[in-house]
């Protein structure tokens, strides 16, 4: 099979079991908004304080939601066996991953980033920023999905698994949130961002082409 | 290249032994580079001449920091010799220098905040290089617990490799991104490439220093191996004889 093939299999099951499970598919969206919304009720309602913040609030609770939805990427495949017929069978790990990756960012990266809109307009983000707060999100939820799928392979199935994930990739997340908050403060200032976001494409074409074979070397330690 | 040969070497019973054999004498050559490095710097080193005495921490800081990163890399390579020969002493290096990395890390952490204290005037500043040794700590934290969470102890190591590779590309870039986030770290005073800006009274100490935490490292990592060792075979014919008391454990 060509490759392509192989990884729009995989995201059309992935897209299928979303829709037939709406409810879960919907936790990630739900939790990242929650998260968004608790931040007025800590800082209180000023508008001047709450404009400043807004761009790093909407970015941690992006990778908080992020960080959470990936312990379910690989549970149900891992799980009912699913995932050591692919591996018997001699699928193509490294497509297997991209897929899953892909539908990880589909699934919870592109309604959080379309979310955000709302919820930035609410802690009075201006429309300018708020266009590279999007672009931002969307190069560093690529990043975010690729990287979290080859750390979600290798605890898959682990006791304490939501927890230790979270605990091992928050860590790896640290340049995304850097560069992607760094470029929505500067938009905020008035300044350019083209050097933030043109790192945040370099990491998320870096990460393209090496989590997927990480993410097959943990798939195939955690099913020896 | 002759693997047999190697296989040999790479057998738990002969690394027990031949670790038993070094531990002393590493540990022998441990102590006299301590006793000269700390003699050199704490007495010897002339004081800083706008840092006072406070700079000896540095004596301490310095290989700790190094020493951080060092491990970092043993843990590494030891676990990209484990992923692709499947070797199990590399895969015992790996978990063994774990926790040592760790506390390197953390001391290196602690004597910093200790010397910022009376130098900054604070125990803590959100500076580069604070911070990038602060996310080394946690990337050390998330290999050990990963080590712990998986019953196998071999896909327990092998899954710490993967982690430790994730971490080894992504050192670079969490550096020079968090270096670029904020700076207020004093540039580095010993480089390989230029001539150090740093007093050769001042060096020599902090060079043997490096050496003795070199040594202290590979003799407590003999010792966690052995530990590991005795566990990895524990179903071995030489490790029941040695429960039994039949040979001498060391």
């Amino acid at each position: 099979m060509k490759p392509f093939v192989i990884v729009a299999a995989v995201l059309r099951r992935e897209l299928l079991r979303a829709v037939r499970n709406q409810a879960e598919a919907l936790y990630p969206l739900l939790f990242f908004a929650l998260c968004v919304l608790l931040f007025p009720f800590a800082l209180g309602t000023d508008s001047v304080l709450l404009s400043r913040v807004a761009g790093a609030v909407v970015w941690v609770a992006a990778l908080l939601a992020s960080a959470l939805s990936l312990e379910a990427l690989f549970r149900a495949d891992y799980a009912d066996g699913t995932l050591e017929v692919l591996v018997v069978g001699g699928a193509s790990l490294p497509l297997l991953a991209l897929g899953k990756a892909l539908a990880h960012w589909l699934l919870s990266g592109l309604p959080v980033l379309l979310l955000s809109v709302p919820l930035g307009l609410s802690l009075e983000l201006k429309p300018a920023v708020l266009t590279t707060l999007l672009v931002s999100l969307a190069l560093g939820g690529v990043c975010m999905s690729l990287m979290g799928a080859a750390i979600s392979a290798l605890t898959v199935g682990l006791r304490g698994g939501g927890l230790l994930l979270a605990m091992l990739i928050l860590p790896l997340y640290i340049p995304v949130l850097i560069f992607g908050a760094s470029a929505t403060a500067n938009a905020a200032l008035g300044l350019a961002v083209t050097a933030e976001l043109t790192f945040l494409a370099g990491l998320a074409v870096l990460a393209l082409t090496l989590t997927p074979w990480a993410t097959a070397a943990a798939l195939r330690i955690r099913l020896s | 290249m002759n693997f047999a040969a190697l296989h040999k070497y790479a057998s738990l019973m002969h690394a027990y032994r031949l670790s038993c054999r070094l531990s002393p004498w590493l540990a022998g050559l441990c102590l006299l580079l301590f006793a000269w490095g700390l003699v050199g710097g704490l007495l010897l080193a002339p004081a800083d001449y706008q840092q006072g005495d406070s700079f000896r921490i540095m004596y301490v800081h310095v290989p700790a920091a190094w020493m951080s990163m060092f491990v970092y890399m043993v843990m590494a390579t030891a676990g990209a010799v484990a992923l692709v020969w499947k070797l199990k002493i590399a895969e015992i290096v790996a978990r063994a220098s774990a926790p040592l990395g760790a506390s390197f890390t953390f001391l290196a952490l602690v004597t910093g905040s200790v010397w910022g204290k009376p130098m900054w005037g604070t125990w803590w500043v959100w500076d580069a290089r604070l911070t990038s040794e602060l996310i080394l700590l946690f990337l050390y934290l998330g290999v050990i617990a990963l080590h712990g969470a998986l019953d196998d102890r071999r896909s327990g190591a092998r899954a710490g490799a993967v982690l430790t590779l994730i971490g080894v590309v992504n050192i670079p870039i969490i550096h020079y991104s968090v270096e670029w986030w904020s700076t207020l770290h004093q540039g580095s005073t010993v480089t390989k490439f230029a001539k150090p800006s740093i007093h050769i009274d001042m060096l020599v100490p902090l060079l043997v220093m490096i050496s003795a935490f070199q040594c202290y490292f590979a003799w407590t990592l003999l010792i966690r191996m052995r530990r590991e060792i005795l566990d990895y075979d524990r179903n071995a014919s030489w490790v029941r004889d040695l429960g039994r008391g039949v040979v001498t454990k060391c």
